[in-house]
């Protein structure tokens, strides 16, 4: 699949945002010391920033925005409409729940919303990754592990986002050990997910394609002089070698470095906004990926053996 | 109802004319506006097509044989492209025809993503996915000869290649002319049930060649001639 940049900004940044959101809201609710309320409310703005200029990017992937008000319409069906109809809702959650941080109105209002919010924002989260599980025509997508990978690293990317933030105004300890457990958490599904998508598969082949009987079928010609619409959304092809690289980076930036840098101490908000720019870089790369390496069962019907 | 194509592909040879006839009636559409070519007189021609023919060959010599398969939206019974619209503008009709509501689309392409088929194209000038309609505006058209509400493919096809009906009712062109003959779905695994059916290529009879004739020397040549080989 062509690699969209509007749509790996989006689940990059609001993936960070909702993740950033949730782990405000547990940690309000579980650990209050760690959020003290001065340092609540500007984690609160980044994690709304964080999510509104990713779901600002992902209209620029359609090609008629003017429409866009309506995908909350069909939510029966649609993960894609139940996305934007729990992102919807969790605005006026998380401007109340930052009404009660401001004026101070803790206990059961503020407790109350802090769930709602958490929820809301893996279920958002859940929701982006089902827009791609749920699709049969894509067997690398088409899996389990994508939309908990979604959450996983959406939770620590968030993490990392607010470390800086309470490290600037609380001026405590920071919460490393979540940190490094949800990144132990995120490493392992995506680690999971190279390794069962580690080699090519033949999830669907030219003969499921074109069951024309048991007889050997050879693509003689695609019919088109050039490029067109399929071959443009479906054909995008990745170098081994670019493809071997770009694993090894996401592994280094997303993973390696903020796991040697947090685990050595690093203290103060420049260096742990670099922690957190080093593993959004590497989940950009991760996000890339996801789509590069997805094939679509399109591609039978111009030739390739087989996807998967 | 189940509205869809019959497309025999022992008897298409794949002349694009379908895809041709389609172009030109949905170039003056009156679901959705004119089908639009890019760079259509430049060096990289492209454009927007609801149908498009490829070629296969299937087998291996002496029993090979060039099958051409036209390939338009199979208007499936569980159509995956309706349920993931976010925006309700992909439906399904009571007579069993897939269209996009123009009107409601917001160019997301994720229909297109979910059909296994390469059946959507984005129209790039409105912004709009575009799909086969099996010419909903041509074949209930009061208007019209009777014999010409069908759908512009089945009406340019050359050797009678496409046949168009409803396949719930076991006498129209499409039944009568599947029955026997069709291939099993593609991309059956899949489950979405296309509706349209594609009829088995017959084998041709092979060809017998000629038995090689044996070798013989300049001397047998000479003996043959004079009567006296072992052949003559």
């Amino acid at each position: 699949m062509r690699p969209a940049w509007s749509v790996i900004f989006f689940t990059v940044s609001s993936g960070a945002g909702l993740g950033l959101l949730a782990i405000l809201a547990l940690l309000r609710l579980l650990a209050a010391r760690v959020v003290p309320d001065g340092t609540a409310l500007p984690m609160l703005a980044l994690g709304l920033l964080l999510t509104t200029a990713g779901l600002c990017s992902s209209t620029f992937h359609l090609a008629n925005p003017k429409n866009a008000w309506r995908s909350a319409s069909r939510f029966k069906t649609s993960w894609l409409s139940r996305e934007a109809v729990f992102a919807g809702a969790l605005y006026p959650v998380a401007l109340l729940y930052g009404w009660t941080l401001w004026s101070g109105t803790g206990g059961a209002l503020q407790a109350i919303c802090g769930v709602l919010l958490a929820a809301l924002a893996v279920v958002v989260m859940y929701s982006t990754g089902m827009i791609y599980a749920c699709l049969k025509t894509i067997p690398r997508w088409n899996h389990g592990l994508v939309p908990v990978g979604y959450v996983a690293l959406g939770l620590y990317s968030g993490t990392l986002a607010a470390l800086p933030v309470i490290a600037a105004k609380s001026g405590g300890p920071v919460p490393v050990a979540l940190a490094l457990a949800l990144l132990a958490a995120a490493l392992a599904v995506k680690g999971a997910y190279f390794v069962i998508f580690g080699a090519p598969k033949a999830v669907h082949t030219m003969a499921d394609a074109l069951p024309l009987g048991k007889k050997e079928i050879r693509l003689l010609d695609t019919g088109h002089t050039h490029r067109t619409f399929l071959t443009d959304e479906f054909f995008f092809r990745l170098a081994r070698r670019q493809a071997r690289f770009l694993r090894f980076a996401v592994l280094v930036l997303a993973f390696v470095l903020p796991l040697a840098l947090l685990t050595v101490g690093v203290s103060g908000p420049p260096a742990l906004a670099f922690v957190a720019l080093s593993a959004f870089t590497g989940l950009l790369a991760e996000r890339w990926l996801f789509f590069a390496e997805a094939e679509h069962t399109v591609r039978l019907y111009h030739g390739q053996r087989a996807v998967g | 109802m189940r509205l869809g194509l019959a497309i025999d592909l022992d008897t298409c040879v794949g002349c694009h004319a379908c895809a041709v006839a389609c172009k030109e009636w949905n170039g003056e559409s009156l679901m959705a506006g004119p089908l639009p070519d890019y760079d259509a007189y430049g060096k990289e021609a492209t454009g927007t097509w609801l149908n498009r023919i490829r070629h296969y060959e299937c087998g291996t010599y002496p029993e090979n044989k060039t099958v051409n398969v036209p390939m338009s939206c199979m208007h499936c019974e569980d159509a995956a492209c309706v349920t993931v619209c976010p925006t309700g503008a992909s439906y399904k009709r009571p007579d069993g025809i897939v269209l996009v509501d123009a009107d409601k689309c917001m160019g997301c392409s994720y229909c297109a993503w979910a059909c296994p088929y390469g059946a959507r194209e984005l129209d790039q000038d409105e912004g709009t996915m575009r799909k086969c309609t099996l010419c909903v505006d041509r074949i209930y058209d009061e208007r019209l000869p009777e014999a010409d509400r069908q759908p512009a493919c089945v009406l340019a096809c050359p050797t009678h290649a496409r046949a168009f009906g409803d396949y719930d009712d076991p006498d129209s062109d499409v039944s009568r002319a599947a029955k026997g003959r069709s291939l099993p779905p593609m991309l059956e695994k899949l489950g979405y049930k296309p509706v349209n059916q594609y009829l088995a290529p017959r084998q041709a009879p092979e060809i017998k060649m000629q038995p090689p004739r044996p070798k013989k020397s300049l001397a047998d040549y000479i003996r043959d001639w004079a009567g006296a080989g072992k052949g003559s």
